[in-house]
């Protein structure tokens, strides 16, 4: 065990998966020289050298669909989107063909690619940099999509999503990257599609992940006061979904509230929410609630940035409306 | 050996074809893969193709015709041939053919006149709309059978199915009224409450009621709190009830004599005295001033008392406090004063809350005798009926008339019982029929 | 400059005919309703995938296209019936019916797969020439698009970067004039398509796509300069679409005095041309082909016809790649789900 940052987890997770498997490279804007625009990549280019660590143009349609041809002819590619947001360009190589390729090939050329980088808001960044995109990529069948800023788990799921022999969409978090935690050293795999409980309870369970999850815990510990005991569950794969835990967690405190960044319209949200009214609906004594961002685009304006994201003070009212506290 | 041509389907999305314009008349020669006919589409107007070399023998389907994907549409064949013979034979063959397009309604299936009119008929007129509205079927109008559905969520809905609990007993807490895990928590196995005011409607459920019959009166929020106040006292006051006489004719002489000789802002009412007279009493038999409070009695060691007061959106029981503590034109005036507010809609919340008595007083209204329901969380009300000439057996053994007035008490048995009631109204009834035992409190 | 021998113009224009007269029966069977979906037939232009693709090594260099695709894997070795199975949407299809006219591919000839998206797939072309280069391969990979793909932001960004990093990839333009129903000229400002290669510093080559000896000559001589420089390089092949864009293609666009002279200009009539100019068949020879053709055509076209429908339950196949053991969990709840619906609507049922 030793105690590293969110981006030294995920570099120590791609340089060891890099050393054991010769077909596994990293390309993206920045990656090499400049060390990664977030020093994820930092020291990757000395360590591998510019055929396996790949500074690209910026071209994210263009890169990513290298990737998908690349995969497709026998290589792993690891794609870095500077951000999610930059990663809307590339949605055509993403959803029309990394997904689909295993598919309309009937499997014959599967698409072993991650494509990862900072999802979500970060601090004052406006309205085209401060964006989640998860709802969206896990609506597409073909694919899966992790998101997490815990050290160890983004270490195993890293390591998971580049064994993985289809494509996975990596979520992190440009604030999180000097977050630190404990890392089991070597050889150490998070299952894609196993979700954590990240602290017990039994009054209400808040669902959470990526950088939500910070939020998660700082509402359980201001309810622990009044004596609530708030179980935070952060299911770190989003597609596919760890369903068993959530239900088990609801089964067991009758009581859901899920915070999501991003836009509250059709999202994972909403599909927990219909997954659990089926599977548990006898179960629950109130209605699930989300907390989500407000419907519009993102505020420069430190003050309006922080009402437009889930905030302290609206998580703490969802969970009270489903405690029935007033 | 003669051809069919049939429509051909140029597109996915097209339904059925359309003959723009034939490029070959009847009788000319035509050669397979040049253009013998305009088809159009949804989407365009496409030349199409002879199947085959030959003469046109017949167009089946004329220019501006539509018909059904795959239906012939010409027969192309050799000098002399016999088209019909030619189409017969074709579509005996399609018919054996599960995938042969259906005539489609409407269209006659003669083989051959597959065609629709050419020429666009005139669209049949919209039909006319009926004179009057038609009648409306009379069940649709009867009204819901109840204005409030049960509303549980879903665990305590299990929760009860689990105990036994009839859920239609039970109160909810929730929003709305919701019924939640913590209210079925607490009940006992196969137990419930008689759910009371919501239930009154139900009787005309599978009545279809005549139209106009029933006036839909929406109910205020005074309304609303009257019904879930009373119907929660109902449900968890254990009540029972104490009646006794009162021979008011000396109290009502020494009203009559007093009031004769005092200024007007002094004036009093029966009532005025009856609160004055029932916080003293009361200040003699704490055990009934009091509350249920789960764990304990509250016994208070004030009086407040609660009028029950009629006013045009229903009934509000301003509170005199203190009551025990005020002299009897003060009684008078602060009751007065809040009447006239309550009636005006004026009250405060606190005006209204935190009595620990209540007193109801129907005698004005010719009211003999009744029950009142019991103000949570207080333990007792009394209610009071008329001062009626009654004939009563004197101590002497004489018939005489006296003024009577009945009182009957409605006590919370978790707080009064039956001889802690009797003493309260026994000493009650001893300061009405001499009130200066009342003054020294005896 | 290595022309073709009189064996192999003989077996070209055997594979041109099977690819002309199997795409007019599929014409054909489209509007009789044998099979739906979108249908673009590749009439005109047989003489551009023959002389392409017989110059690479087949089922060993890539070769990735975009949608017009009937013709380019039965070039490199998949079968007709395959082919036509997949019109037919038949589990006996190239790809059991997942992908249809659109979506061939073919494992034995490399056919990276007809794609449904203009010039989606020229970002994959460089990535499979990445994948050449990463892994010191003697290959190349041919990426076929059509005119109007050049257009495509995609596409730039593809040829930048086989450009910048050297990669083995030739990108073929099949210039018909059209991008569906609007001619080029009036969305591309180049009187030569391939000029577009001078932005990325690239090679570029025009090749004359209605002459199948002259395409096969030159595109011999590229592919190898490509395997042996790893340099990629943009070829524009002219060449003519004698059908519409698709089935519904009413072809307003252009005159039918233009289609005819076009006509005169048919690869396969020129074939037929120089074969016979070189006594290399009698009209006897090209009847008997015809026949031999028919007869394939016919075959594939009884095969698709009898051939079985998927399984519903193949409904779930192929969404995912198999996993390594313990990597991956609960991937197949949604199938797991519909099943268990699938199961309630029988019991359901089974009240009735």
């Amino acid at each position: 065990m030793a105690v590293l940052t969110l981006r030294e987890a995920l570099n120590q997770a791609m340089s060891e998966e890099m050393e054991r498997d010769p077909s596994v490279f990293v390309m993206g804007e920045e990656v090499a020289e400049y060390n990664g625009a977030y020093k994820v990549t930092k020291g990757m280019l000395a360590k591998f050298g510019p055929m396996r660590v790949v500074d690209s143009p910026i071209s994210e349609a263009g890169f990513c669909g290298l990737g998908v041809g690349a995969a497709m002819a026998g290589l792993r590619p690891v794609i870095e989107m500077m951000t999610w947001n930059f990663a809307i360009q590339a949605f055509d190589q993403i959803i029309n063909h990394a997904a689909k390729m295993f598919f309309m090939s009937a499997g014959m050329y599967s698409v072993p690619m991650v494509i990862r980088g900072p999802h979500g808001a970060a601090h004052m960044l406006g309205a085209q940099h401060s964006q989640c995109v998860d709802h969206m990529l896990v609506n597409v069948p073909g694919m899966y999509v992790v998101s997490t800023i815990d050290p160890a788990d983004a270490k195993g799921l890293m390591k998971a999503a580049i064994r993985s022999n289809n494509p996975v969409c990596f979520l992190e978090s440009e604030m999180m990257y000097g977050r630190e935690g404990e890392v089991p050293d070597g050889e150490h795999i998070v299952p894609i599609g196993v979700g954590a409980i990240k602290r017990e309870g039994t009054d209400v369970t808040i669902i959470a992940w990526n950088k939500m999850t910070l939020l998660a815990h700082e509402v359980a510990e201001a309810l622990a006061e009044d004596g609530i005991s708030v179980e935070i569950l952060d299911p770190r794969t989003l597609q596919p979904l760890d369903e068993d835990l959530i239900f088990a967690s609801v089964r067991k405190t009758h009581r859901l509230v899920i915070i999501e960044e991003g836009w509250g319209v059709s999202t994972i949200g909403t599909h927990i929410v219909d997954r659990v009214v089926k599977e548990c609906f006898d179960e629950l004594d109130a209605p699930p609630e989300r907390v989500t961002n407000h419907f519009v685009p993102m505020h420069y304006n430190e003050r309006l940035e922080h009402e437009t994201l889930p905030n302290k003070e609206r998580a703490l009212a969802a969970v009270n409306r489903v405690l029935y506290r007033s | 050996m003669a051809s069919v041509m049939e429509m051909p389907k140029l597109s996915d999305t097209m339904k059925e074809g359309v003959v723009g314009k034939w490029l070959k008349k009847e009788g000319e020669k035509v050669t397979a893969g040049s253009p013998v006919v305009e088809i159009e589409t949804d989407k365009a107007t496409m030349e199409f193709e002879s199947p085959a070399s030959g003469l046109l023998l017949k167009i089946l389907v004329a220019d501006s015709g539509t018909c059904d994907l795959g239906a012939p549409i010409a027969v192309i064949g050799k000098d002399g041939e016999n088209w019909q013979e030619a189409l017969n034979k074709h579509m005996e063959k399609k018919g054996s053919s599960a995938k042969a397009a259906a005539p489609k309604p409407g269209t006659p299936a003669k083989p051959a006149a597959p065609a629709k009119a050419a020429t666009p008929a005139a669209k049949p007129a919209a039909p006319a709309k009926a004179a009057t509205p038609a009648a409306k079927p009379a069940a649709l109008t009867a009204p819901v059978a109840s204005n409030e559905r049960l509303k549980v969520s879903p665990l305590a809905r299990r929760i009860a199915a689990d105990k036994g609990i009839d859920l239609a007993h039970v109160p909810g807490t929730g929003p709305n009224g919701r019924i939640v895990l913590r209210d079925v928590e607490a009940i006992e196995p196969g137990q419930g409450t008689p759910r009371g005011a919501e239930a009154t409607f139900g009787g005309f459920a599978a009545h279809a009621l005549p139209e106009g019959g029933v006036e839909r009166v929406p109910v205020t929020n005074m309304r609303k709190i009257i019904a879930q106040r009373l119907t929660e006292s109902t449900q968890t006051n254990p009540a029972f009830y104490l009646t006794l006489s009162v021979n008011m004719g000396p109290l009502l002489a020494w009203r009559k004599q007093t009031l004769a000789k005092v200024s007007d802002d002094k004036k009093f009412s029966v009532n005025d005295i009856l609160v004055f007279i029932a916080a003293r009493a009361l200040r003699k038999h704490p055990e009934v001033n009091a509350s249920w409070q789960g764990d304990h009695i509250a016994k208070y060691h004030f009086v407040n008392m609660a009028v029950a007061v009629a006013v045009p959106a229903g009934l509000i029981t301003p509170v005199v406090r203190n009551a025990d503590t005020l002299t009897l034109p003060a009684i008078a005036a602060a009751t007065k004063d809040l009447i006239k507010r309550a009636r005006d809609g004026k009250l405060a919340p606190d005006e209204y809350q935190g009595g620990t008595f209540s007193i109801s007083n129907l005698g004005m209204n010719g009211i003999e005798e009744f029950t009142s329901i019991i103000n949570p969380p207080q333990a007792g009300i009394l209610a009071i009926g008329a001062t009626i000439p009654t004939p009563v057996v004197n101590p002497k053994g004489e018939i005489v008339v006296e003024e009577r007035m009945r009182i009957t008490m409605t006590c919370d048995h978790r707080v009064i019982d039956g001889a802690v009631g009797s003493e309260f109204l026994k000493t009650l009834k001893g300061y009405l029929e001499d009130p200066v035992s009342a003054l020294f409190q005896v | 400059m290595p022309a073709p021998s009189n064996d192999q113009l003989v077996s070209f224009y055997k594979e041109m005919l099977l690819g002309r007269r199997i795409e007019e029966r599929a014409g054909q069977l489209y509007v009789q309703q044998k099979f739906s979906g979108f249908c673009h037939l590749y009439i005109g232009q047989e003489a551009v995938s023959t002389g392409c693709l017989n110059a690479i090594r087949k089922g060993k260099d890539y070769v990735i296209g975009g949608y017009r695709d009937h013709v380019q894997p039965m070039v490199l070795g998949m079968s007709a019936r395959a082919m036509m199975a997949e019109l037919f949407g038949k589990a006996t299809g190239c790809v059991r019916g997942k992908g249809g006219s659109m979506h061939m591919f073919s494992k034995e000839g490399r056919f990276l797969g007809g794609h449904g998206i203009v010039g989606g797939q020229a970002p994959l072309a460089t990535g499979v020439g990445w994948k050449i280069k990463y892994s010191k391969e003697d290959l190349v990979c041919l990426c076929f698009i059509g005119d109007a793909a050049i257009n495509q932001g995609q596409f730039h960004e593809a040829m930048n970067m086989a450009a910048i990093w050297n990669l083995p990839v030739i990108f073929i333009i099949e210039n018909n004039l059209y991008g569906m129903g609007t001619a080029i000229k009036r969305t591309c400002a180049l009187d030569v398509l391939a000029d577009r290669a001078k932005g990325y510093n690239m090679a570029q080559a025009v090749v004359d796509g209605r002459n199948v000896v002259n395409t096969y000559t030159q595109m011999t001589e590229i592919v190898e300069n490509v395997r042996k420089t790893s340099k990629p390089i943009l070829i524009e092949i002219q060449t003519y679409r004698l059908r519409g864009h698709s089935m519904s293609d009413p072809q307003a666009y252009r005159s039918k005095e233009e289609v005819e002279s076009e006509r005169a200009k048919d690869c396969l009539i020129l074939l037929k041309d120089e074969l016979l100019k070189r006594k290399l068949a009698t009209e006897a020879d090209f009847e008997a082909w015809e026949e031999d053709v028919a007869n394939v055509v016919e075959d594939a076209v009884t095969f698709a016809d009898e051939s079985p429908e998927p399984e519903l339950s193949e409904l779930w196949d192929d969404v995912l790649a198999p996993e390594p053991e313990g990597l991956v969990f609960n991937a197949d709840m949604y199938r797991t789900q519909a099943e268990t619906a699938a199961l309630s609507l029988e019991e359901v049922m089974a009240r009735r």
